[in-house]
């Protein structure tokens, strides 16, 4: 019993950092009806140069308090983020207003790897170290009821903190404020949002950058646990399922969605893997996500997908 | 002006409905031909053969298989790399498991292994299109990524999914050396190019096209969507296992599920959109492109770095490859989205009037 | 309109759709007769375009049956209304905007083709006698339509009016029995309309084709029609011969005004 727990515990964990990740992808498409393939490329790139910053600037600028380091080096990561997310603006979606979704699709897989090889090229292609302190040792707790207690992760369990906080915060956005409507405006018919008079261009550059923020956090998160290399991009394509349980236009979505993936991950790989040979992480989430397709293709929350004839 | 059909009047539907109407193309076709069949293998080495010129005809009969589905029925796909797996490990299983089975009976027999399993993946286009469409095809290359690694008996219980053959012959001839090899690919290459055309310019090719732009009128007169998007899927898989076995078979030798990886299924939708979507010419555009491009790189960075006192290194070019494959793909989507084919066809235009202005 | 108008061939019976909480139409019943010209006419948003939907199958009515030469249809879908022998064009020209004009038309032979994908990818026999037959076949459209000189042009760089005629090229194509028509001169000038009601009068006229058409053009209706059914806010107000309509004070208060 306590196994299972510690199991299910686990994959609630994960499944809070693939949310975090997944909400990028949320934020672009519900306000500018692009999916962004780019978001696993993004993570990676965010969490590169903040391992590459907070290592250079205390050899350039003589600063010796790692945390100074850490916070000048997110500082520089984001704003990076914004100049990415300007530029993406600018050479790309601009270009491609009011194309169907499998072109910008097919864009973004372009920058997908535009922003790959650049990552690669301009800060390394080796594994790099996130150190922002995150307690790394795991801890035993609930001892009195389980014996010998659950052994939790720390850090995984901050992580999902910080997962939490900030998709309520993105919620309430949305919901809340007038950016927010517009963007929503903007996610449902350009066209229409342009001819009311709401600035396109400016609204997309803000939500990538919001995105990119998103991707340096989860980015973050994810390299401070993982090491910062390019798998991180394959935690990124598992994030795609999520967003499709979850539904590709709902924040609550992306939470609940990637907790029943990050559960459902370690369940099955732990009780069904060894009956079929094991590694079936890999597929586990998208044959979840190919049955959702089939028979809910919105998902838990997202809107109702309309043909109009 | 030399390139001009003045004169070339038809006097039937036949005439009219013919693949090359056009008599200087029909010669250029040949002379072509010719020199793939001819010259080229008496002057080619090995290197050209291995590097470019064998992987450039496999890839295009994948690209063929991938634009029929993408660029002529307008069915996106990210899980090509999945069929091309299950072609090539379906003709090894039929090669060691059934005795006196022939190459191109285990090849063919690939192939409609992968038309199969393309059916039963394609199920999701009758529900969703677009991006949901991308998703639920990356569950196949997912899926099948995994089987062919710890299912062992896809791969007659090898440990690391890895499989190799050898000893390739077709009628008794040997295809062994670079250029039996190359002649053999090219044969099927254009064997099949032919069956693409016939049925990109027939019933079928037409109702993908009516699917892919605008499916619901479509259905109003009289086309089954069900139909149209499944068997495209099924056309479409089984000219990705094939090039899956002779990628396997003939250009690797042995390979393992890696060869057929993600990075695959990316490749060749970037082959496409460069190429040209829903052009036959156009797969082979791409093809070459992508071929030819990282081997061009190689040679030009390296020399562009010098010329500026840069040392760049092969992993530099290879992390520059793949900002010029981004790069590359956002433009042609954004400047020419019918990719080199529509630039192609647009100088031939420009050709029948040359040297005259108009 | 020298051919024999002929028995019901289509007979709706208290169909009503709603969308929502929108009602768009409201216990409907007409019928249309074989080889006639029936109009359906009335303001915008009376429903005339979800009337001729529901026919064809595009929307499923929440009550109400479809009569087709006394067969009973509950659920119609755009499939098996073709395969009945339903055409249509549409409002807003669904063309094959990928396509040229040839194969835009050639699609509408689609249900006549019966050579397989292997017939097809070989092109041999069957499938290349087809090809060649109902070529012919589209062929003669074309020429009926006057639109030969554009036949390879793809249809996306068509003028409004042409695209008009190919939508109308390709429901021929199916030789329906009934045909469809969504305010087919709609945004034409004088000249596109008098050589689009000649067409029509000809398709009625030559091919024996029951023909239900929704239009806004008075004086085409009432040239063109046999008999006329008159709709406002999704209800049925007028019914009969267009001289019958043009009197009747409810269709005059609600659509023709005092004009006529």
């Amino acid at each position: 019993m306590a196994f299972f727990l510690e199991v299910l515990i686990g994959g609630l964990m994960t499944g809070m950092l693939y949310s975090l990740v997944a909400l990028g992808f949320v934020l672009i498409f519900k306000a500018s009806g692009v999916f962004n393939f780019a978001q696993g490329a993004m993570v990676l790139f965010a969490a590169l140069a903040m391992a590459r910053f907070s290592e250079w600037i205390p050899g350039w600028l003589g600063v010796a308090n790692p945390v100074v380091a850490n916070i000048l080096a997110f500082i520089i990561a984001a704003l990076i983020m914004f100049a990415v997310a300007w530029l993406i603006e600018r050479l790309v979606l601009r270009h491609l207003v009011n194309q169907e979704g499998a072109t910008l699709l097919m864009a973004t897989l372009g920058i997908a790897y535009f922003i790959d090889g650049l990552g690669q090229t301009v800060f390394g292609s080796d594994i790099y170290k996130i150190d922002v302190g995150m307690p790394k040792e795991p801890v035993m707790v609930l001892e009195n009821i389980f014996a010998g207690g659950l052994l939790i992760n720390k850090e995984d369990f901050i992580a999902a903190l910080v997962a939490a906080l900030l998709v309520a915060a993105l919620a309430l956005f949305f919901q809340k404020t007038a950016t927010g409507r517009a963007l929503r405006a903007v996610a449902d018919d350009h066209q229409a949002a342009q001819s009311i008079g709401i600035p396109l261009n400016r609204i997309w550059v803000i939500v990538w950058c919001v995105a990119g923020i998103v991707a340096l956090v989860a980015g973050i998160i994810w390299g401070s646990k993982l090491g910062v290399q390019f798998s991180l991009v394959t935690v990124a394509l598992r994030a795609l399922p999520v967003v499709i349980l979850g539904g590709l236009t709902s924040v609550p979505g992306a939470i609940i969605g990637g907790l029943i993936i990050g559960v459902g991950e370690k369940v099955s790989e732990v009780y069904l893997g060894p009956l079929v040979g094991g590694g079936i992480e890999i597929w586990f989430a998208y044959m979840l996500a190919l049955v959702f397709l089939l028979f809910r293709p919105q998902g838990l929350f997202g809107e109702k997908i309309i043909d109009r004839v | 002006m030399i390139y001009r059909e003045n004169g070339q009047f038809k006097t039937s539907y036949a005439a009219d409905q013919q693949i090359f109407p056009i008599l200087q193309d029909r010669w250029a076709i040949l002379g072509i031909l010719a020199f793939a069949f001819v010259a080229v293998p008496l002057f080619a080495d090995e290197y050209l053969f291995r590097a470019i010129l064998i992987p450039f005809l496999i890839l295009s009969l994948a690209a063929l298989g991938v634009n029929l589905l993408v660029g002529y029925c307008g069915q996106i796909t990210l899980g090509a790399g999945a069929f091309m797996a299950v072609g090539a490990y379906a003709a090894f299983n039929f090669i060691v498991r059934v005795d006196g089975m022939p190459l191109v009976g285990a090849l063919l027999l690939g192939g409609f292994t992968a038309a199969a399993v393309g059916v039963v993946f394609g199920v999701p286009s009758l529900r969703v299109r677009g991006l949901y469409l991308a998703v639920a095809t990356l569950a196949a290359q997912f899926f099948w990524d995994w089987a062919f690694l710890r299912i062992k008996w896809f791969t007659n219980d090898s440990s690391s999914g890895s499989v190799s053959v050898s000893n390739l012959s077709l009628f008794g001839f040997p295809i062994e050396s670079p250029t039996e090899k190359y002649l053999f690919c090219l044969a099927v290459l254009v064997v099949f190019a032919l069956l693409a055309k016939n049925l990109t310019r027939g019933a079928i090719g037409r109702q993908w096209m009516a699917i892919r732009d605008m499916d619901v009128a479509a259905e109003v007169i009289g086309i089954r969507p069900m139909y149209a998007k499944l068997s495209a899927f099924a056309v479409s898989s089984f000219f990705l296992g094939v090039a899956g076995g002779l990628w396997g078979f003939v250009h690797l030798g042995s390979w393992e599920p890696a060869a057929f990886s993600l990075d695959r299924s990316f490749q060749l939708l970037f082959m496409v959109i460069i190429g040209g979507l829903g052009s036959i010419m156009g797969s082979f555009f791409g093809a070459a492109f992508i071929v030819i491009l990282p081997i061009f790189l190689n040679q030009l960075l390296p020399w562009l770095g010098g010329l500026v006192g840069v040392t760049i290194s092969t992993a530099g070019v290879s992390h520059a490859e793949i900002m010029i494959f981004g790069a590359l793909i956002v433009f042609f989507l954004i400047v020419e989205p019918h990719g080199i084919a529509r630039l192609w066809s647009t100088a031939k235009e420009k050709l029948r009037l040359w040297p005259f202005p108009h | 309109m020298a051919r024999q108008i002929g028995e019901v061939i289509l007979d709706l019976q208290n169909v009503s759709l709603a969308f929502g909480g929108v009602k768009a139409l409201t216990d409907i019943s007409f019928e249309v007769r074989e080889h006639e010209v029936r109009a359906i006419i009335g303001p915008n948003g009376a429903g005339k375009s979800s009337m001729l939907n529901v026919i064809n199958g595009v929307y499923r009515p929440q009550a109400g049956e479809i009569i087709l030469r006394g067969e009973h249809f509950r659920q119609m879908n755009p499939y098996k209304a073709a395969c009945v022998g339903i055409a249509r064009t549409f409002q807003n020209i669904a063309l094959f905007k990928g396509m040229s004009v040839l194969d835009n038309i050639m699609t509408g032979r689609n249900l006549k083709m019966k050579a397989n994908i292997f017939q097809q990818a070989f092109r041999l026999g069957a499938a290349r006698r087809e090809e060649l037959e109902h070529r012919a076949k589209v062929e003669e459209i074309i020429d009926f339509l006057e639109i030969q000189h554009i036949r390879k042009t793809p249809v996306g760089r068509l003028p409004y009016g042409l695209q008009k005629r190919v939508d109308l090229a390709r429901a021929l194509a199916m030789e329906p029995q009934i045909l469809l028509l969504d305010e087919p001169m709609a945004g034409m000038n004088i000249e596109e309309k008098q050589d689009m009601s000649r067409f029509i009068l000809d398709v009625n006229d030559q091919m024996g084709t029951t023909i239900v058409l929704i239009e806004h053009d008075m004086g085409v209706v009432m040239d063109v029609s046999d008999r006329v059914v008159v709709l406002d806010y999704g209800k049925k107000i007028g019914d009969g011969t267009p001289d019958e309509v043009r009197g009747n004070p409810e269709v005059i208060s609600a659509y023709l005004g005092a004009g006529h």
